[in-house]
């Protein structure tokens, strides 16, 4: 039955998804221009960019290429149907991760110089946030008792009480995941020279388009991360959830705005100092409690 | 209005210019004038790019660098002369090594002479591009529905 209801969430995140991402995308570019002094481009804008995106000619330095980016984006969306039906965490992490690494694959089939720095580079990106979230999928499951997301609406105290250690990583890697500023090695938003552009150089029209839906739902879903640490048996608390996601996008925009560029080797070695303070010490004080 | 003209990605290629132009290019994309206001975003990539900047003439060096950064932008696309030497070669015109404007290279569609060109120049030409960009997007999916 669980399979069905993923199924189901599934089609309902391939259509509300990308609507709550690009709006969400639009507004951290309304924000951003805000706090550089700029205007700013409209709210719609990221959908302008696709549509312009998805109206420009096919052109692909191989064809093997489209299909890695259709596979990572088909499973960006399982992992939000996964994460949003209620189904288990730990699925839509693996599920989320595999997407990941289609847009790596996608990234090295091109042979491109600059596009396999970006993939080396995502390469670490997911080398450094991995642990924490996987972590943090324990250290949900020692506060609810499940695996299970729908489970969440059966405790009586929301688990930000004693997860909080966790949720502090979970937010220190929510950058590297989301490529902002510092952590955006890979592939940046901002800067659209030669090799920051990173993954996506040899991606153009119709692939690239797909590469930022798949971005917009990668931030839906991880917002909902965040969300979850605050949702209990009162369904008013989906509100609260909701507000601390916005609020948390805020910061991580905040953070993007104010922060250079770190290396690599700063990129790891704090990603997994953090995952091993924040998560390892959550899960050995939850073992003992 | 369609979409190309609301989000015309540029990129910029200073082919033998004295800087001159390229300051003013650069000038133009400046947080002042907020280009990002109508989409525009300067990219350093051919292929996501859709409106090419080309500031200075071309010469024997450089003529297949433009020539190849054009071939990599993906269709629709614009090129813009920016300054009078990528129009015309301008006082480098006679030089033994300079071969002309960019129309020696690759098909112009905007000229924004100036020596240097000014920014209001470049919006100006730009804005004219997004006009022939959008032309160019409506031409290009009308082949696709006749094919």
């Amino acid at each position: 039955m669980s399979i069905v209801y993923a199924l189901i969430g599934t089609l309902v995140f391939a259509i509300l998804g990308p609507v709550i991402g690009c709006l969400l995308s639009g507004l951290d570019r309304k924000i951003s221009a805000r706090m550089q002094g700029r205007v700013g481009p409209p709210l719609l804008q990221p959908y302008y960019d696709v549509r312009k995106l998805l109206g420009k000619e096919r052109v692909s330095v191989n064809t093997a290429e489209s299909a890695y980016v259709i596979a990572a984006l088909v499973f960006a969306l399982l992992a939000g149907g996964i994460f949003f039906s209620g189904g288990n965490l730990l699925m839509c992490v693996f599920v989320i991760t595999l997407s990941s690494l289609f847009f790596i694959v996608a990234a090295y089939s091109s042979r491109s110089p600059y596009a396999e720095i970006g993939a080396h580079r995502e390469t670490l990106q997911v080398m450094s946030y991995e642990p924490m979230i996987i972590l943090m999928t324990v250290v949900f499951y020692q506060a609810s008792g499940s695996f299970d997301v729908s489970n969440l609406f059966n405790i009586p105290i929301p688990i930000i009480g004693c997860t909080w250690l966790a949720f502090i990583g979970l937010l220190f890697v929510l950058t590297i995941k989301l490529r902002k500023s510092p952590f955006d090695l890979s592939m940046s938003h901002h800067a659209h020279q030669e090799i920051v552009r990173g993954m996506t150089t040899e991606m153009s029209g119709p692939t690239l388009a797909k590469i930022e839906i798949m971005h917009w739902c990668e931030t839906v879903l991880f917002l909902g991360w965040v969300g979850m640490f605050f949702i209990w048996l009162n369904p008013l608390s989906l509100v609260l959830a909701i507000v601390v996601a916005v609020l948390v996008y805020f910061l991580e925009i905040w953070i993007d705005n104010n922060f250079a560029r770190t290396k690599w080797q700063a990129l790891l070695g704090s990603a997994w100092f953090i995952a091993l303070v924040c998560g390892g010490l959550n899960v050995i004080v939850l073992m003992f409690v | 209005m369609g979409y190309a003209s609301k989000s015309p990605w540029v990129i910029h290629y200073d082919g033998s210019s004295c800087n001159g132009c390229d300051i003013e290019v650069l000038a133009a994309l400046c947080p002042g004038f907020d280009a990002e206001r109508f989409g525009v975003i300067n990219t350093g990539n051919p292929k996501h790019a859709d409106i090419f900047l080309v500031t200075g003439s071309v010469n024997e060096r450089n003529i297949d660098v433009v020539k190849e950064i054009y071939d990599q932008m993906v269709e629709p696309k614009v090129v813009i002369a920016c300054g009078i030497c990528a129009c015309t070669g301008g006082i480098f015109h006679d030089c033994y090594n300079v071969i002309g404007g960019v129309d020696k290279a690759i098909p112009v569609d905007v000229y924004a002479p100036g020596c240097a060109v000014r920014p209001e120049a470049i919006i100006d030409a730009v804005v004219q591009g997004i006009g022939i960009l959008e032309k160019k997007a409506e031409a290009l999916n009308a082949s696709r529905k006749g094919a």
